[in-house]
């Protein structure tokens, strides 16, 4: 027997032939100890006092699970910085969903990972900016996050959470990935992702600094291959390539309101973290509409979808159904227009031209980094 | 590094891993296994797999069990059961017991 949400849900899911969400990134808060100059997070953040309140997030939570979703990822800001996230974390799983904290480490104590994995914690993705003190924290912005962030990743072994590395990658540190792989192993971590930096919001405005050189890019991608190899069934490695050196585009977020959506501290909720740069959108809210209508019915979702959209170059594409196009938050950062073919493709007439700026913005001498929030 | 593979035979004895759930789905009418970033549709005889894994019977008895269930050739089925149990492994989403 369904409930009427449930019924309703799949009367409009029948009505629009989009299907149901896999994936839920809930950025619980903006607040974060860290700066990292390459920060998802727009750069406009949202202040502490308009986040959702504990019960406003666990209303969300259920609507997830209702709505099909079966992957929530706790991220932020740095999700510990809630005084909730225990309590958060235990609705979670108690509507069955798998719950992976996304964290900086930073916040975190012995005693609340362990109160983490008493609730349930599924997974815990915890980010190293570097292989020593050095380089990490100075990336970080963070004094003592590197030390800090080795202890966590001790805690959560400890703990028996499963823990997945996640290392961003650019021109500062692209020689230690293999470093990278090699501490992710000792931290007993099962799994790491290996992901460039993508160039938008924060890490946009630091282009010139963290831009990998092409011979960069292609050292990466062997050292990547050979890990894998080396460490077949003791390590999976997922590797994000840096994609303005790829030929065609990334199926960014698997297709643009088709397997995920991500819901910000106070509330939007938007097809993907960097919807917000394509100002033609306005997006809904879950303070005022239900996800269920948001994901199949908003006109942000579904701006997007399918391929009534596309440029003429991309529907006439056998690739349409690969990449969907690419990214969109791309086309608008790089062609000044979201509906464009996203200008990595070597089909793009803008391909030429993101080329040679790539090359010049990688080999600029450019240091100075513009730090998150500061 | 000093970590090895795991290796899977005949005499493995695994579970899932912490963090490694089989679930219903009952938005989309289909069981799921749920691992970090993944989410796997399992098909009736996978189901039956992932079930059996019980961390205490060994591979090849659990090829027996089924063999007898199912009155189906015990060979074929026990090498079925082992390329899959590879393929959970290889994600890192087992635990050798023994």
């Amino acid at each position: 027997m369904k409930s009427g949400a449930a019924l309703a849900n799949s009367i409009v899911r029948e009505v629009s032939r989009v299907p149901p969400p896999m994936a839920m990134l809930a950025e619980l808060t903006h607040r974060c100890p860290l700066a990292c100059p390459y920060c998802s997070n727009p750069v406009a953040l949202t202040p502490a006092n308009d986040e959702l309140s504990t019960g406003e997030w666990i209303n969300v939570f259920e609507q997830a699970a209702d709505l099909g979703v079966l992957h929530l990822h706790l991220s932020g800001g740095e999700p510990a910085a809630r005084r909730d996230l225990v309590e958060l974390t235990r609705a979670a799983v108690s509507l069955g969903l798998y719950t992976n904290l996304i964290t900086s480490g930073v916040g975190l104590t012995e005693a609340r990972i362990s109160n983490l994995a008493d609730v349930g914690l599924d997974h815990v993705q915890l980010s190293i900016q570097g292989v020593s003190p050095e380089s990490a924290d100075r990336i970080g912005g963070y004094s003592g996050g590197y030390e800090r962030k080795i202890a966590v990743a001790g805690w959560v072994a400890d703990a028996g959470i499963p823990l997945t590395i996640n290392a961003v990658c650019h021109k500062q540190n692209m020689g230690e990935i293999e470093a990278m792989i090699e501490l992710a192993i000792r931290l007993k971590a099962r799994r790491i992702e290996v992901a460039t930096v993508q160039f938008h919001g924060w890490a946009e405005r630091n282009k010139a600094a963290l831009m990998p050189t092409r011979e960069q890019v292609e050292q990466a991608t062997q050292t990547v291959a050979e890990a894998r190899e080396k460490y077949q069934g003791v390590l999976v490695i997922d590797y994000v390539p840096a994609d303005y050196y790829s030929s065609y585009p990334k199926a960014c977020m698997g297709g643009w309101g088709r397997v995920g959506l991500n819901v910000t501290p106070s509330g939007r909720v938007l097809p993907c973290h960097a919807a917000e740069t394509i100002p033609s959108l306005s997006f809904e809210n879950v303070r005022e509409r239900s996800l269920s209508r948001i994901w199949y019915e908003s006109d942000a979702f579904n701006a997007y979808r399918g391929e009534d959209w596309m440029p003429e170059l991309c529907r006439s594409c056998e690739r349409k159904k690969v990449d969907f196009g690419g990214c969109r938050c791309q086309a608008m950062a790089l062609a000044g227009d979201a509906s464009a073919t996203d200008p990595v493709c070597i089909r793009s007439p803008l391909r030429d031209r993101l080329t040679r700026d790539t090359d010049r913005l990688s080999t600029t001498q450019a240091a100075t980094l513009t730090y998150r929030g500061r | 590094m000093t970590a090895d593979a795991p290796v899977i035979s005949g005499t493995s004895v695994v579970k899932l891993a912490r963090g490694v759930r089989l679930r219903e789905d009952q938005v989309r009418g289909q069981m799921v296994l749920l691992a970090p970033e993944r989410a796997m549709a399992l098909d009736e005889i996978a189901v039956a797999i992932v079930q059996a894994l019980d961390g205490k019977r060994s591979l090849d008895r659990i090829a027996d069990d089924f063999a007898a269930q199912f009155e189906a050739p015990v060979a074929q089925i026990a090498s079925d059961v082992k390329a899959f149990v590879h393929e959970l492994a290889v994600r890192r989403m087992l635990e050798i017991v023994e």
